[in-house]
């Protein structure tokens, strides 16, 4: 009895996975996003509604995550952002915060396991953010997956931990600054510089213009991806959070009302269909820009 | 021989059984495209009853709004729909009757700048919310009191006109502000460093170029798709992004349903 059961749901899984594929085949006829971001929002909402033990509603929302990478790598998302740990999280309790933190290190460790969907894919995994804020162990464990999947090359993973875009934009400027400066003195050290570190030499247009947009784009943490395509916000809620503000600028913004543990395909079709209804819209958008 | 022709004709059959699949998958692709084009089409259908139905002020939870919570409204308007100048007039006159006090309008080109005359002169006691750009340090505390100022006057309108420019290249603006503070003092002393770069200190540096605006606490995308266009990233951290469809077809009643969804809203702000 038991063994028949098993079998109708293993049929069962085999005939969704068919479905899925030709949903996917009939659906890369028309332009695939390359990069889709999600903030996974609804953790605690879904564990209070069902009624669950506290820190259950993130483990969902974990599975939930695999299911929807699988879905982006096997359609063809080259790149796929999730927003894992704002800083803004940190102001939770300390116990809260610990548990997160418990579960990312768990995470991570298995996603560099042989089978999972990183090796599997070909994924590199990058963690975004500003890592100096994450107690060791944690930091530690992002620096190793990010180096044992350095060579992946077929997809990336962005997971922002400690992420903000105000803070992204910050670090980034400070960056451009101290970059800026050594340059100078470079020049001033080898007899080129002409006095340039007092900056008396420069005229006030010039020195208006001394950091340019690119020197800014380039420190970003988010720099080893392009803009995004799609960003997915779950729970219904219709502000972005801190969340990639600079790289959103022509960005298809989608809020399901479902709670991250129960987003599903259904909600990934549609964010797809619309996104390919509004893509040359975007696209015009872009060029423009 | 017949071998190099039969190859010939195997590959020609697969070649073209390709096509047909091909076709076949292009077909269905339109098909699924129609029938979401279908199901969107009969949505906005009920939105615009939805809205008839507000608008005439039948359905009674839409008839006080708590407006107070509603500080400052941002619009972006696509830009080709920016020229719609009478069009933005008439919203601007609904935001006022709603009792909405300031109002930020943006579209990516600049659209919007150039048509501002036209706007303020038809639009009853309006004034121009201008955050000016400024080097003097004697002159912060001016134009920190004339924004508070204009802001909380309850009895004019204020309108603020914003473009693609006031985003990215403000912020290179001001990172050149931030340069010029730590090339004078900054670079030994690492306290300094930590004092210079913060974001409350970028904040300042945006006001300084002229983009430093306030947030606002709900954005209204008129257009084709729900997209921010480029508003300046600093400002919209927590702003509810609602999307009301093109400037063409908008009407009173959802603009009552955006705003009264807002106010029923409540944040965390991550905590």
């Amino acid at each position: 009895m038991e063994r028949i059961r098993e079998r109708v749901i293993q049929i069962y899984g085999n005939l969704v996975s068919l479905l899925q594929k030709c949903i996917f085949c009939i659906l890369s006829v028309g332009p695939i996003p390359n990069h889709i971001a999600f903030i996974m929002d609804g953790n605690r909402r879904f564990t209070k509604k069902c009624k669950l033990m506290e820190g259950a509603g993130h483990k969902i929302g974990f599975s939930a995550l695999m299911s929807m990478l699988k879905y982006c790598y096997e359609f063809g998302v080259r790149y796929v952002t999730v927003y894992a740990f704002s800083i803004e999280n940190f102001k939770r309790s300390p116990e809260e915060v610990q548990s997160l933190m418990d579960l990312m290190l768990e995470k991570i460790e298995e996603i560099l396991k042989e089978q999972s969907i990183v090796n599997r894919y070909g994924v590199r995994v990058i963690f975004s953010g500003n890592l100096k804020l994450l107690s060791e162990p944690v930091r530690l464990a992002a620096e190793r997956a990010m180096l044992a999947t350095a060579k992946n090359s077929k997809a990336v993973l962005s997971i922002c931990v400690a992420y903000t875009s105000t803070n992204e934009i910050m670090h980034a400027v400070q960056e451009s600054c101290e970059e800026k400066w050594d340059e100078i003195t470079l020049l001033n050290s080898s007899g080129a510089g002409y006095g340039l570190i007092s900056l008396g030499g420069y005229e006030q247009d010039e020195m208006d213009h001394l950091i340019k947009l690119t020197d800014i784009e380039k420190h970003m943490y988010m720099a080893a991806a392009p803009d995004p395509d799609i960003i997915i916000r779950t729970s219904g809620e219709t502000r972005l959070s801190n969340f990639l503000l600079w790289q959103s600028a022509n960005c298809y913004l989608y809020s399901p009302s479902v709670l991250w543990p129960e987003i599903g395909f259904r909600q990934f079709l549609w964010a797809i269909l619309n996104f390919q209804q509004i893509h040359f819209y975007l696209d015009k958008q872009r060029k423009q820009s | 021989m017949d071998f190099s022709n039969e190859s010939r004709v195997l590959h020609r059959c697969s070649a073209q059984v390709l096509d047909i699949g091909n076709l076949l998958l292009l077909s269905l692709w339109h098909l699924v495209h129609s029938i979401i084009s279908i199901c969107n089409f009969t949505l906005d259908i009920a939105n615009v009853l939805e809205s008839y139905l507000i608008s005439s002020g039948l359905l009674g939870r839409y008839k006080s709004l708590h407006i107070a919570k509603l500080r400052y409204l941002a619009i972006v308007i696509e830009s080709e729909e920016a020229y719609q100048t009478s069009k933005i007039i008439e919203l601007l006159q609904w935001l006022e009757a709603v009792g909405v006090k300031h109002v930020c309008l943006y579209d990516k080109e600049g659209i919007l700048k150039k048509s501002k005359d036209f706007i303020l002169e038809n639009l009853d006691g309006a004034i121009w919310f201008q955050v000016l750009s400024y080097w003097q340090p004697s002159i912060y505390a001016m134009q920190d009191a004339h924004e508070n100022n204009v802001l909380l006057d309850q009895q004019h309108m204020t309108l603020e006109f914003v473009s693609f420019s006031d985003g990215k290249e403000a912020v290179a603006k001001a990172a050149n502000v931030l340069f010029m503070k730590y090339s004078k003092s900054g670079v030994t002393d690492q306290n300094q460093k930590e004092k210079i770069f913060t974001e409350s200190q970028m904040s300042e540096a945006l006001k300084t170029v002229g983009s430093g605006g306030p947030e606002p606490d709900l954005l209204l995308v008129y257009g084709p798709a729900r997209c921010h266009l480029g508003f300046p990233a600093w400002r919209i951290k927590y702003t509810e992004i609602v999307h009301m469809g093109p400037l063409k077809s908008m009407n009173y009643g959802s603009l009552i349903k955006a705003i009264y969804k807002f106010t029923m809203v409540r944040q965390n702000y991550g905590k």
